[in-house]
């Protein structure tokens, strides 16, 4: 089986978030960048399991600069066999998905899997556009997933409740919560990523179909109003009359 | 400007978000719905609907066909914006459609776009603790609107409904059983939410957090330890890895308000906090604090609310 997992850096979920350069860039002074947690522990994670079960290779893909190599380098230190990193800044997500998908067509995976979004921008885009780049069905927030040859059994999350579906390869997924338990990597898989292959590959053309023109943090909330823990009636009235909530 | 909306349905009923969904395209321009399979659509013209269009043929919103149907009725109508709830269907379609036709997609968008000039749509991000505010640049244009971010209004009009019947291919998913988290409304697009976390001690004590969800008609919701300890079904866990939620009222309890936490839950519009500890972070983020065994506030707040609904 050939594995390919989408690898994006995020904020280190504490970060503070903040602006500058009058709020059209997002201020990294101070900011720790991790693997976006639904890309490590669900995607990943999942994926390295199936191939230590079957058989296979899982390979990653960032499209990123230089700066997001310590984010590959910590994918490959879970346990991933190599990197793709596609030199580019990540404008957008048409973009970035435009990117994966090109090489995954000249490459050919059995699955591509994602996170369900990342935890900055929460655009949940990827996914579904790499799979109609690539026309090949896209199960959207999986939260398990088993082989059986080349069908997969799959569990997602939909409105109330959850969907087991089936699907053959060659398809594409993103990855909820459930999928597999968050790795650790150990020393050993920290000293073997150094010397993993980081392949860097020139980006295609594509166009900038959206852009961030400037970010707005929501205004302060005003002081909490305490009320008595004898008093419910108090909060009551104050849901009703003044919030207007009930 | 004409728009298209994609309208989702369960057991022929029309979803909440897509009533949202329609009354904020008409904002936006004339809104032909594009739905599908056994549903009733006499009601979507109250929120805005010039059009409906109907394709019975699909039964279920998958991800393929459904780009499809919505694809083809962008052809059909001419439309250059198409909006999406941005729930569980909205996430596996929209970036599909928004891939085949080359438009740009705003994921999380909370307000009605500003089309004097640029095209700019205000979205959630970073978990709700900023918002961006997103140019399209393309000639199509999709936007997936969140959940319980846009007051639907409704009005007389009606919709001239058609059915129509393209060439979808076929569906790549088999769609083999559905495990349904009971009755009661999904917490996305749940209005009222009563939370508990690990200050509730156990899943034994759960019965209050119920009682009082019931009373409020509320659903309810949990911290990520609770879920991962097996406390609560996961689908309940709200947070930054979890469920984002924009409830009316949120109301949590034994929860400490974690950043990671608030990150989900944040953009509620009124948040009571109950928590003994008067220092925990969770007050910072609250309207209204009660500084308090959840033991004995959760019941009390249960009475209050009992007294006030029967005195309605
Ligand atoms: C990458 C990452 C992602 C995460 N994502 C999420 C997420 O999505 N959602 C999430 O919730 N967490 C998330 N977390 C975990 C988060 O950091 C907190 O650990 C978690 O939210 C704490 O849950 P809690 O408030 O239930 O428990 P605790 O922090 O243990 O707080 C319990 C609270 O209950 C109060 N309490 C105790 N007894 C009572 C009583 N009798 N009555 C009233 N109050 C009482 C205590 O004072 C305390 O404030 C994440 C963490 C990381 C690192």
């Amino acid at each position: 089986m050939k594995l390919l997992v989408c690898i994006s850096k995020a904020p280190d979920t504490t970060s503070k978030i903040a602006f500058t350069d009058g709020n059209t860039k997002f201020d990294e002074n101070g900011v720790q960048y991790i693997v976006n947690p639904y890309d490590e522990w669900y995607a990943l994670v999942r994926a390295l399991e199936l191939v230590e079960a079957n058989g296979g290779t899982v390979t990653t893909i960032t499209v990123g600069t230089a700066a997001d190599d310590p984010t590959i380098r910590k994918a490959l230190a879970i346990g991933a066999n190599d990197a793709v990193r596609i030199d580019a800044e990540p404008t957008d997500a048409y973009f970035v998905a435009k990117q994966i998908a090109e090489y995954a067509k000249t490459n050919g995976y059995d699955m591509i899997l994602t996170g369900k979004e990342t935890i900055n921008y929460n655009g949940a885009q990827i996914g579904g556009m790499i799979a109609e780049f690539l026309d090949q069905p896209y199960v959207s927030l999986a939260e398990k997933l088993d082989m059986n040859g080349e069908v997969a059994t799959l569990e997602r999350m939909v409105a109330g409740g959850s969907e087991i579906v089936e699907v053959n390869t060659p398809f594409v997924i993103s990855a909820a919560k459930g999928m597999a338990e968050q790795r650790i990597p150990n020393m050993r898989g920290i000293m073997a990523a150094r010397t993993k292959p980081l392949q860097v590959v020139p980006p295609v053309e594509a166009s900038l179909l959206s852009e961030v023109v400037s970010y707005e943090l929501p205004p302060a909330k005003s002081a909490c109003k305490y009320i008595d823990a004898d008093n419910m009636d108090e909060l009551v009235e104050l849901l009703h009359n003044e919030a207007k909530v009930i | 400007m004409s728009v298209i909306v994609f309208v989702e349905s369960k057991n022929g009923k029309v979803s909440k978000a897509s009533f949202e969904a329609v009354s904020y395209g008409s904002k936006i321009g004339e809104v032909t719905a594009v739905t599908y399979g056994e549903v009733d659509a006499s009601s979507l013209g109250e929120f805005g609907a010039k059009k409906v269009l109907i394709h019975k043929g699909l039964n279920s919103p998958n991800d393929q066909q459904a780009t499809k149907l919505v694809v083809a009725a962008v052809t059909e109508t001419g439309a250059n914006v198409v909006i999406f709830s941005q729930d569980q269907i909205g996430k596996a379609i929209a970036p599909r459609v928004s891939a085949a036709l080359n438009a740009g997609h705003a994921s999380g968008a909370i307000e009605v776009p500003k089309t004097d000039g640029d095209f700019i749509v205000k979205t959630n991000v970073f978990s709700g603790k900023a918002f961006a505010y997103v140019k399209l640049n393309s000639e199509k244009k999709v936007i997936s609107l969140l959940p319980n971010s846009f007051s639907p209004e409704k009005s007389e009009g009606t919709a001239e409904i058609s059915e129509v019947s393209y060439d979808l291919g076929t569906a790549g998913i088999t769609v083999k059983s559905f495990k349904s988290e009971g009755e009661g409304i999904p917490l996305p697009e749940a209005e009222l939410v009563v939370s508990a976390g690990r200050g509730l001690k156990g899943p034994e004590n759960w019965g209050m957090v119920e009682d009082l969800a019931k009373t409020l008609g509320a659903t309810t919701a949990c911290s990520r330890p609770v879920a991962d300890i097996g406390w609560r079904p996961h689908h309940e866990h709200v947070g930054q890895t979890g469920v984002a939620i924009r409830p009316n009222l949120y109301i949590a309890a034994g929860i400490s308000g974690a950043i990671q936490h608030l990150a989900g839950v944040n953009g509620s519009k009124t948040i009571v906090v109950i928590n003994t500890d008067s220092e925990a972070p969770f007050f910072k983020a609250a309207d209204y604090g009660v500084v308090g065994d959840a033991f004995e506030v959760l019941p009390k707040l249960n009475e209050a609310l009992k007294k006030f609904k029967a005195a309605q």
